[in-house]
């Protein structure tokens, strides 16, 4: 099962938890297992229309799965799924 | 341009002059490079710092900002002195003290599309340590428009992300995230909190990537987003890779824009905002209903850690978090109040009530820090 790294700002929306393993054999798949475990993750996650919102990006070990196959990326085992929302903190 | 070092300046800089990847003509691209700084909070403290005692030339200061005393624990350029005094007065004072050969120049006001190329354009790099997002969309896109790199850090409890934006045909912080998220979605160190120690580890790679790219050594973090978590200690690195649509030039910053509106913020933030609806209710007013008897619920949404430090006695605690599952302690014909630490979960809260069948459900505006200017002085506010 590939392993989702949850960022800290969404921890509050998973039980606090700061990896889950997850089923499935696309980031799709996988990110849907994530917020049908955790719903209060998706408004977080995806817009109202499902699609993934612009400032959260998902990555599968180091690569942006927007210049790979997007949601039907392909993860197995060993995989791990990286969700890298923007922060602007600073000060 | 120098082309020397005086006596005093070689004495200084002995210890960089030793390597040969600085030496001589290393040390001499520091003193003739010119480093603009936006903001000299909690990256920009150690930023400043570390590149003023580097022998940086030219160290430029953008923050409007007055140092306050919640900033002591870890904007380490601003001391307990200096609390009350503009951030970039005290922060100069610390850098002359620190090296005294350097120049520094003050720009104390907003970044704004009007004043960002002027000024951006005096300097070589940018090294971006702001808080928020329409002055990352802003900084970012004037580096674009002036092919000027952008040295990027940001910082959130106990992570922090940093990367180097449009250095030559590198990526830049729209290739990495399109558009900022609405307003609320993603807490601001105000809210949210960060550890103190955070930015002197994040500012301090901000700083290395502003030295290394000077001095034109190693192995810039470009196209990379490095990522460190402080509880785990670990860092992680990331593929930025450049928008496709953007090959030789940037594709979508063709000028600067209302950064205000991209990013869905209200132009002027009201410090108290007046009720603007019956759902709405003063610190005040909620101060008297308890004088005078009234019977209604209090509900604090805040979080336990929160709560330990001030509280409404009569406030009861339900963090916004487990509402949902907790509705039963509350009852749908009574008088109830909401409050957070500023009104922004609370109206959340509110909403929440509401949509599960509460009639009678109030929002106390500016939440418990409203409350301590307004109602209880003796409460300690954070």
């Amino acid at each position: 099962m590939p392993k989702i790294l949850i960022p800290t700002p969404l921890r509050q929306f998973a039980d606090k938890k700061d990896a889950v393993e997850v089923a499935g054999v696309t980031v799709g798949e996988a990110l849907s297992a994530l917020t049908a475990a955790h719903p209060d993750m998706k408004k977080n996650l995806f817009t109202d229309e499902g699609k993934l919102r612009s400032f959260v990006n998902v990555y599968v070990n180091d690569e942006d799965i927007r210049f790979l196959e997007k949601d039907k990326t392909a993860v197995a085992a060993g995989d791990t799924i990286s969700i890298v929302p923007s922060i602007a903190g600073g000060k | 341009m120098s082309a020397t070092l005086s006596k005093e300046e070689i004495g200084r800089y002995s210890r960089h002059l030793i390597m040969p990847e600085v030496g001589m003509d290393g040390q001499l691209k520091l003193k003739n490079a010119r480093v603009l700084l936006i903001g000299t909070g909690g990256l920009g403290a150690p930023v400043a710092m570390y590149l003023a005692a580097a022998g940086v030339g030219k160290l430029g200061l953008v923050d409007f900002d007055t140092v306050d005393v919640s900033n002591l624990q870890r904007q380490v350029i601003h001391g307990t002195k200096d609390v009350g005094k503009k951030k970039v007065d005290s922060a100069e004072e610390t850098m002359k003290d620190i090296n005294p050969f350097i120049e520094i120049v003050k720009y104390e006001v907003p970044l704004t599309s009007a004043n960002a190329l002027d000024i951006i354009r005096e300097y070589d790099i940018v090294a971006d340590g702001t808080d928020n997002f329409p002055t990352r969309f802003l900084v970012n896109d004037a580096c674009v428009l002036l092919g000027i790199p952008n040295v990027y850090a940001s910082i959130f409890r106990f992570e922090g992300q940093a990367t180097v934006f449009c250095k030559d045909e590198g990526p830049c912080y729209r290739c990495l995230y399109p558009e900022p998220p609405p307003p609320g979605l993603v807490p601001s160190c105000a809210e949210g909190g960060v550890l103190g120690i955070l930015p002197g580890v994040v500012g301090l790679i901000q700083a290395t990537e502003v030295i290394k790219l000077i001095l034109g050594e190693g192995q810039p973090l470009q196209g990379r987003l490095m990522l460190y978590d402080a509880l785990a200690m670990k860092f992680r690195e990331l593929k930025i890779r450049r928008n496709p649509e953007c090959s030789g030039k940037c594709s979508v910053v063709k000028e600067l824009i209302d950064y205000q509106q991209f990013c869905g913020v209200p132009h002027e933030e009201a410090p108290l905002p007046a009720p603007v609806s019956s759902t709405d209710i003063t610190p005040q007013e909620v101060k008297q209903l308890i004088d005078g008897g009234a019977d209604f619920t209090l509900v604090d949404v805040r979080e336990p850690h929160e709560y330990q430090i001030c509280k409404i006695d009569k406030a009861k605690l339900i963090p916004l978090g487990d509402l949902p599952k907790r509705l039963d302690e509350l009852d749908k014909n009574a008088d109830i109040v909401m409050h957070c630490k500023m009104g922004g979960r609370s109206a959340k809260a509110c909403d929440l009530l509401r949509a599960s069948g509460f009639t009678r459900v109030r929002n106390m505006t500016g939440g418990i820090l409203a409350w301590a200017d307004k109602v209880d002085p003796s409460l300690p506010k954070y």
